[in-house]
């Protein structure tokens, strides 16, 4: 890969996260458990919306093939995305769509902060104007986790059982490759594996808050940086992309 | 109707942007808000640079459309709308008169420069219809982006609080 090509690619792990997160949030639209929560996951799959369209529309211009944010939004396959397989698992209970949302805010928060010192002045700039909005993300998700947590009987059981369900798709997210590594020595991007102890810290402590147990599971899955999704992803996508595909000149 | 010719300075073009208004909270304008960053004139081409609130915000490209099409009416023929990230917007660039106008339209105002601690949930948040500081949070997302739902424990009124960033 030329270092364009891997720049592309990076760009690429970074906003289809955003892109398929805002996604699955947006299902919850109609559904939520009472309507402030509605208008919190709403508001929050927005921000995500907003970050995806500066990274996407970013990337097409570093491709320089003509593609812009729509495009690589709307007509990409399933093999081509590069989102962590854990932002593409559906939402579950409420607790499922916490837990996942807590493991990915965590993450993005870390992984953000140390792109705002990147080379890359597009992707420092983002990465800034992002945290801001991510600071909130995260205290929403670790509020929930807490209080499901410490809440009833019902609440703990079902807070444990959705983060013993999505642990198995957490290690993915510190895994280093060729790209991430030529972004790093490039100056660009961060070395996500360096993530890892502060990330845990900070989830057990939470979780201890919580009075949760971390979750004692030993299997783990990843792929995405080679485009092997999980089955989910195929519906996702045909539900957003109906639309752009189906009516290719629709406009309002 | 003959339209006064257009003048190519800064402060022409900024009296006109006064009335551009944010299409959500219409009793201020996007100078108040502090999306406008900058204003360049190049011969007869005028550059306005705006910064989004939040990244999502859906209002920009409704924003970005009013001060084209405003600059447009007053007959200005080359305009550009640069959008610009850094430095990232904050809260803060919200102008005095801003905050007081938001105060009065009902929706309580992001505490005071340099002050993080409203957003750590520290400050107390003042009711915007009685000023008591006795209030409590809702949810930490409100009808849009930038807003949090607060309400008043004195006079019970639930209230918009503009999130400090």
């Amino acid at each position: 890969m030329t270092d364009k090509e891997m720049l592309f690619e990076y760009l690429l792990r970074l906003g289809d996260n955003c892109v398929i997160l805002s996604q699955r949030l947006a299902e919850w639209c109609g559904k939520a458990p009472v309507l402030e929560e509605e208008m919190a996951l709403m508001n929050v799959g927005l921000d995500l919306v907003g970050q995806a369209r500066l990274i996407l529309d970013y990337a097409g211009k570093v491709e320089g093939a003509g593609r812009d944010e729509d495009k690589l939004a709307y007509h990409r396959d399933a093999q081509d995305w590069r989102n962590l397989l854990l932002v593409e698992q559906p939402n579950g209970d409420f607790a499922v769509t916490m837990a996942r949302q807590l493991y990915f805010d965590l993450f993005q928060q870390l992984q953000f902060e140390a792109l705002v010192k990147s080379k890359d002045q597009t992707i420092s700039e983002i990465a800034a104007k992002s945290l801001k909005e991510i600071k909130y993300h995260v205290r929403h998700s670790s509020d929930w986790v807490i209080r499901l947590g410490d809440g009833t009987d019902e609440s703990h059981e079902r807070m444990q059982n959705a983060l013993d369900q999505l642990w198995g798709f957490t290690p993915e997210m510190f895994d280093m490759d060729a790209v991430e590594q030529a972004m790093v020595d490039a100056g660009i991007g961060v070395d996500v594996s360096t993530l890892r102890d502060e990330w845990d810290a900070r989830i057990n402590a939470i979780l201890t808050e919580a009075t949760l147990k971390r979750p004692d599971v030993t299997w783990e899955v990843r792929g995405s940086r080679e485009g092997k999704h999980s089955e989910h992803l195929g519906y996702l996508l045909a539900e957003m992309q109906f639309l752009p595909r189906a009516y290719p000149d629709a406009s309002w | 109707m003959t339209l006064p010719a257009p003048q190519y300075d800064k402060a022409a073009v900024g009296a006109i942007l006064e009335m551009v208004k944010d299409p959500e909270i219409p009793v201020l304008t996007v100078e108040d808000m502090g999306i406008i960053r900058d204003v360049d004139i190049e011969g007869e081409k005028v550059i306005v640079s705006i910064t989004p609130t939040y990244s999502g915000c859906p209002a920009m490209e409704h924003i970005s459309n009013d001060i084209s099409t405003t600059l447009k009416l007053h007959g200005y023929g080359d305009v550009e709308i640069k959008t610009v990230l850094s430095p990232a917007w904050s809260s803060d660039m919200i102008t005095e008169r801003g905050r007081e106008r938001m105060r009065e339209y009902g929706i309580a105002p992001p505490s005071d420069v340099g002050s993080k601690g409203a957003m750590l949930g520290i400050d107390p948040v003042s009711c915007p219809q009685c000023g008591s500081q006795n209030t409590s949070i809702v949810s930490e997302f409100g009808s849009t982006a930038c807003k949090a739902l607060y309400k008043c424990n004195d006079c019970m009124e639930p209230f918009d609080y503009f999130k400090c960033v």
